[in-house]
């Protein structure tokens, strides 16, 4: 199987990254690569295997609702790119 | 009395406690060694000011019943620092400076460790070579020009060159492990579930563990000590009783039994690896360890399972990088136009690359023929140790399928970056711990290291036949400070 170069692209609008047209060939190169090399998994057959979805073998833990930090909204949008006094601010979404 | 900076941590503590060196006087001695070491580039962010703050303030009002008393550490910089920028190696975390600490960090500082500042690595943990931070190549300090592997190759250098006594990584797929074998120290992986993965920038949450890096095994002990513990803000921290790590070291290893794997032995790979490996096994029977063949089927379907579930964890991890609410932000004209320009300028080639593998092999029509089905071979991988562990105690092989390699080698070729990782990524997959000891050098004079993998939880193993190999093997790294001259 290949990935061609609109796959890749598609691919980029879905991960949120974009690309040049140079760059997205380069990523068709190394992927391609990458998957030949993830192709050796369908020789073996796994019909009956059970998939392991986390090694840790509990059941997650249940807590209290209960808050635990409070005031923190000032450490919270202390790192954001743009804000204001209260919210984070984002390019117009609604016109 | 040999320089303080290379004393080992235990050497260190006991100085500290007979008031032989105080804990300035150690931080002085580490930062003075940093400051004609810049060519190393391990240091991404110092915190040299408040760390001879801190210590003079310990000496002021010293606690030696501390595990760490006084003593400077220098840390990967994944682990979220309060108030210290924190960058994953990272473009786009590049001014992001964390409001709390993670847990191992702060385990650290409990005990009197004291942060001497943040070590460079692969962007997010992404990488066997330390080349793909946005902060620059490291220097291995074994020789010019060589790489100190990766991912925790900041800290693997910084140890090596006796920058910090010792130092915590994070192992994914062998990030502390195989950097420690490139530099001749030791390094451990817990089992999943040991260390608290809160406060570390994550890579891939089901495979990520921190762990001790070290100068020899006694240290690691120490330090594995301090930060395994169970948390309840990581919901996959798991409550069981851990041991005394370094009061429990022992070397009477007398009748455990070693497994040899034979699919260990691939394809290509050099004499000389194999060579240490027998030598290795000698080693190991001298110690009064039983050596039993076994075998691991399906070892060579590990790297491309690995390949599969690490990129798709961390597609979905990596997602909240979105120029929002911290991080780098490029504008755009729109929101969504500001999201792919922020991800495009802040991740690098290798984090796009994984991005992009993540992304498609969980996308709609793919998800069964490669996710789903990792997820099995993952199961096959681990079922494989299930079935060596009812014959043996511990399992020992090679720690990398070759030595370090130079800088720019291999940072064209993907795959065979990552066939770097062949032997450490399947304890990763199981969840077991491993550690790597220094055991020999190659041709070159560069080091080569033995894994150690243990049963899960079974850390104390791991370490007492390090701890025993380690004496019979007495190996001494051969560093001259070339890039001091």
């Amino acid at each position: 199987m290949t990935i061609d170069l609109k796959t890749v692209k598609h691919i980029s609008k879905l991960a949120r990254i974009s690309l040049d047209e140079k760059k997205a060939e380069k990523l068709a190169t190394d992927m391609n690569s990458i998957f030949e090399f993830i192709e050796k998994l369908n020789e073996l057959n796994t019909d009956n295997v059970e998939p392991l979805t986390s090694i840790a073998e509990t059941t997650l833990r249940f807590r209290d609702d209960k808050i635990t930090s409070e005031n923190i909204r000032e450490k919270i949008l202390k790192n954001s790119p743009e804000k204001n006094d209260d919210f984070f601010v984002v390019p117009k979404v609604v016109e | 009395m040999s320089e303080i900076t290379s004393l080992t941590l235990y050497e260190l503590i006991k100085n500290i406690k007979e008031k032989k060196i105080s804990s300035n006087e150690a931080a002085k001695s580490f930062i003075d060694r940093a400051e004609k070491s810049k060519k190393i580039n391990a240091y991404v962010t110092k915190n040299f000011e408040n760390c001879l703050k801190l210590s003079k303030d310990f000496d002021d009002k010293p606690n030696f019943d501390l595990k760490l008393p006084g003593i400077p550490i220098a840390v990967k910089d994944l682990f979220c620092t309060n108030e210290v920028r924190t960058t994953a190696g990272s473009n786009i975390l590049n001014n992001f400076v964390p409001t709390y600490e993670s847990t191992v960090t702060q385990n650290i500082w409990n005990e009197g460790g004291i942060l001497l500042g943040k070590l460079n690595c692969d962007e997010f943990a992404m990488g066997s070579s330390n080349e793909t931070s946005f902060f620059g190549n490291v220097q291995n300090p074994i020789a010019e020009d060589l790489v100190p592997g990766g991912s925790s190759g900041g800290s693997s250098a910084a140890l090596a060159a006796n920058l910090t006594p010792v130092t915590i990584g994070t192992d994914t797929g062998g990030s502390i492990r195989q950097p420690a074998s490139f530099t001749g120290t030791v390094g451990l992986k817990p089992t999943y579930g040991s260390c608290s993965r809160y406060g570390i920038v994550a890579f891939a949450s089901s495979l990520d563990q921190a762990g001790p890096m070290s100068k020899d095994v006694k240290d690691s002990s120490i330090l594995l000590e301090v930060i395994s513990s169970f948390d309840k803000k990581d919901s996959t921290s798991i409550d069981f009783k851990r041991n005394n790590y370094s009061s429990e070291l022992t070397r009477n290893i007398k009748g455990l039994k070693i497994g040899i794997p034979k699919e260990y032995r691939v394809d290509g790979m050099p004499d000389e690896i194999e060579k240490l490996w027998k030598k290795g096994i000698e080693y190991a029977k001298d110690c009064g360890a039983e050596i039993i063949d076994i075998s691991l089927p399906h070892t060579s379907y590990a790297l491309p399972t690995y390949y599969i579930v690490a990129p798709a964890e961390a597609s979905s991890n990596l997602a909240r990088y979105d120029g929002v609410k911290y991080g780098l932000r490029s504008s755009g004209k729109n929101l969504i136009d500001m999201y792919e320009k922020t991800r495009s300028e802040g991740f690098g080639e290798e984090v796009k690359r994984r991005v992009m593998i993540g992304t498609y092999v969980l996308s709609s029509g793919y998800y069964d023929a490669y996710y789903l089905k990792a997820q099995k071979v993952r199961q096959l991988i681990k079922q494989d140790f299930d079935q060596a562990y009812n014959k043996v105690d511990a399992i020992l092989t090679p720690s990398t399928p070759s030595s370090a390699f130079k800088i720019g080698e291999k940072s064209n070729d993907p795959v065979s970056m990552y066939l770097n990782d062949i032997f450490t990524v399947p304890v990763n997959l199981a969840g077991l711990p491993g550690i790597s000891i220094p055991a020999g050098v190659d041709k070159n004079n560069y080091p080569l290291g033995l894994q150690i993998i243990g049963k899960p939880f079974d850390e104390q193993t791991v370490l007492n036949i390090a701890y025993s190999m380690e004496e019979k093997i007495n190996y001494k790294n051969n560093i001259t400070d070339w890039w001091m001259k």
